[in-house]
């Protein structure tokens, strides 16, 4: 038995297996709708930085002077007319401190602004004035977005009236003004000109990895195990087919089906959730591949050591949940507690995802991601060695 | 040694520490029906697996075609056909595709494997089905399917394990007729497993006989029920309308008897031995106040072979009506079916 007809045993085995995976229209449906189920999960649950808008914002005025001679109807109106540009708030003017507190503990808004009864009086004796931010401490993570958010806002307003204040009282001219007022403008950038940070960029990858990698652990061990126990593999192995065919036609009949899967996530991430892809699209599937590479032998360790479909699933779904948690799909790897950072790094995901993100997010290429590269390679050899001496002896059984 | 398709010697194959076959040796003759009779359990499947190389022998050693399958698997594995207890099919696949994925790993070119196809087809009248899934079939157009996939490589050694399992008559027949005519047309060396008895006896040119992993006995299916009236046992049949545990246990007190079975609500059979024993049975009835509606000693079948010399019988769903006179020691917990 030469390595060609070997090679074709393999692609026999894996055009059966593609055959029956395509003419299965249920689990065909679930291969589409898992990703998207998926990527909407997680790009919905997570909340963006940018994704921050129409906040529900109570707004009371306290200010004891109204009319032309209050300043703080000026504060409103800038306020109003700053959010019109943001859309952040949806901003919605209550009675009274208490309507504030109440309307945010029944859930009709997010958070409020008081502004104080001495607004106008403070700012003409030349004090400060006094704005209370309201927040809803049941929902600590979006309160303090809203703080943020807030405080840069009015911190905003307040270096207008600043600017503007200095450029009517002493003439000096508008942008002389404000670098007094604020003399430090900070700016942001990403690696990414023009890019601000988006959560599904972060993830997207992630998915991507994951996506592919679930579909190989469970799939494999499935395809394997299943025909162990219906008896159809007994035919493979008295027919003069090497088990090495056997297991390569598997190998890759899931991992074409995992690669559709982790096509269909890019394509949604970018089609759907605006994820710009910087780097080269070639390369990510090339890193999906060895990612794949780096894990195949994991899945076939483990469908030699169990017997039954059933157990081979439990151990897979145990190895995988985790997994997806440590391997930074979710959370960046570096906001771990250190333990759990050292597990990671024993995780092949961890660098698949890790390489893709920076194809995705940063677009390098290969230069940069080298190491990630040798370390999948490296992955992949050693647990493939291990998975091939187990199975030639599981198969003997 | 031309003339031998297989040979084992002291096959042993140990499951942990049971002991699943005990030192089989056997010789198969090219061309012959040989047939593996025993309960579930006796290791008929697993001796078929060790000779088709899909589980090594932990002891002894056994020649398939010539070639050693311990060391020679692949050139085993081209000359054998392999029907197993489970159909070797997929089930979204249609029957060409079955047959051509399969005649694909044996290597077969793609214009005779496209002829060779038609053909079988034609042979089991399947030819209208070739583009069905398989799914979509009746178990009995499964398997005919199933054994002409065995068939594809023109195997000189044919193994079916239990064909007839789950078969209704007709199929079963069909699948009967049809081994035979690839015996007789081939030439082809068929080892059939079952635990069918009449199925032994109708196909079998030569039966052995495997109780516990171990050949009891090994003969033509003739020569086999000889061993019963040489031993000068007679298998009496009664037809007793009033059957009682008492009586049971009577006849089996009887020094001539050997076994007693319960056939069913009115027949009881039992292996007695000696020239009074069919008197001594009649008294032991009669004095239990057991009506006699018939009496008859019985031609014996392979089941009474089976009884005489294993002590218990072949199917084991009825084992606990047959009363022997010594307890028949299991060899602790039967394992199901096989242990992979």
């Amino acid at each position: 038995m030469g390595v060609r007809s070997g090679i074709r045993h393999a692609l026999w085995i894996a055009w059966k297996d593609l055959l029956d995976i395509s003419r299965n229209r249920m689990g065909l449906v679930m291969l589409i709708l898992m990703p998207l189920f998926m990527m909407g999960m997680v790009g919905y649950i997570f909340p963006s930085n940018s994704g921050m808008s129409n906040v529900p914002v109570a707004l009371v005025n306290l200010d004891a002077a109204q009319g032309n001679a209050s300043l703080s109807t000026k504060f409103v109106a800038q306020l109003n007319a700053l959010n019109n540009k943001t859309g952040m708030m949806d901003l919605s003017t209550v009675g009274s401190a208490t309507d504030v507190k109440s309307n945010i503990q029944n859930g009709q808004q997010s958070a409020g602004i008081i502004i104080g009864s001495n607004f106008t009086s403070d700012l003409k004796t030349g004090k400060q004035a006094d704005v209370t931010l309201v927040l809803d401490q049941s929902n600590p993570q979006t309160a303090s977005l809203i703080e943020t958010q807030l405080t840069q806002a009015i911190e905003q307003m307040g270096t207008q009236t600043a600017t503007y204040g200095l450029n009517q009282t002493y003439k000096t001219p508008l942008n002389y003004s404000l670098a007094q007022v604020a003399p430090y403008n900070v700016q942001t950038t990403g690696i990414v000109p023009g890019q601000t940070t988006n959560y599904f960029e972060f993830v997207a990858p992630g998915i991507m990895g994951m996506v592919v990698m679930m579909s190989l652990m469970t799939g494999l061990p499935h395809a394997i195990s299943f025909e162990r126990e219906v008896g159809t593999l007994d035919g493979m192995l008295a027919a003069p087919v090497h088990r090495m065919s056997i297991l390569g036609g598997k190998v890759i009949a899931q991992t074409t089906r995992g690669m559709m899967q982790g096509i269909i996530v890019l394509a949604l991430s970018i089609v759907l959730f605006g994820v710009v892809v910087q780097g080269s699209i070639a390369l990510i599937l090339g890193i999906l591949l060895l990612g794949v590479f780096s894990l195949v032998g994991l899945g076939v360790l483990i469908t030699s050591f169990t017997s039954t479909e059933e157990t081979a699933t439990m151990i897979m779904m145990t190895l995988t949940f985790p997994m997806m948690f440590l391997s930074g799909v979710f959370f960046p790897i570096s906001q771990m507690p250190q333990f759990m950072q050292v597990i990671a790094q024993f995780l092949p995901l961890t660098y698949t995802i890790s390489a893709l993100r920076q194809v995705v997010v940063l677009g390098v290429g290969v230069p940069a991601i080298s190491r990630d590269i040798v370390i999948l390679f490296g992955f992949g050899i050693v647990l493939l060695s291990a998975a091939l001496v187990a199975f030639e002896h599981a198969m003997k059984r | 040694m031309a003339d031998v398709a297989i040979r084992a010697t002291n096959l042993v194959k140990k499951f942990r520490d049971f002991v699943a076959v005990d030192h089989l040796s056997f010789e198969v003759k090219k061309g012959e029906i040989f047939g593996f009779l025993g309960p579930n359990g006796a290791g008929k499947t697993t001796t078929i697996r060790m000779l088709c190389t899909l589980s090594s022998p932990t002891e002894g050693s056994a020649t398939v075609a010539g070639f050693d399958v311990a060391h020679q698997g692949d050139k085993v594995r081209e000359h054998i056909g392999l029907v197993s207890e489970k159909m070797i099919m997929y089930d979204r696949l249609t029957a060409y595709e079955n047959l051509r994925l399969f005649g694909e790993l044996y290597n077969i070119p793609r214009k005779a494997l496209r002829e060779r196809i038609d053909e079988l087809l034609k042979v089991v009248n399947m030819e209208k089905w070739a583009d069905h899934q398989i799914g979509t079939f009746s178990t009995g157009m499964k398997q005919r399917i199933n054994v002409i996939r065995a068939l594809l490589n023109e195997p000189e050694i044919l193994f079916l394990d239990e064909p007839t399992l789950g078969l209704d008559p007709q199929s079963t027949n069909e699948i009967r007729d049809f081994a035979r005519s690839i015996n007789d047309d081939a030439g082809t060396t068929i080892i059939l497993t079952t635990h069918a008895m009449a199925e032994a006896d109708m196909l079998c040119d030569r039966i052995s006989i495997v109780d516990y992993g171990k050949i009891v006995a090994l003969d033509t299916p003739s020569n086999l029920k000889k061993v019963i009236i040489g031993a000068d046992t007679n298998v009496i049949e009664l037809d007793v309308p009033n059957i009682t545990p008492t009586l049971v246990s009577d006849i089996q007190s009887l020094s001539c008897t050997q076994t007693v079975t319960v056939e069913d609500e009115t027949h009881i059979k039992v292996h007695a031995s000696g020239d009074e024993s069919c008197d001594n049975v009649i008294d032991a009835v009669r004095s239990g106040a057991g009506q006699i509606r018939s009496i008859h000693n019985v031609e014996p079948t392979l089941e009474d072979v089976f009884l005489y010399l294993t002590g218990h019988e072949v199917r084991e769903q009825v084992a606990d009506k047959v009363t022997t006179k010594e307890p028949s020691s299991r060899h602790g917990p039967r394992v199901q079916s096989r242990i992979r």
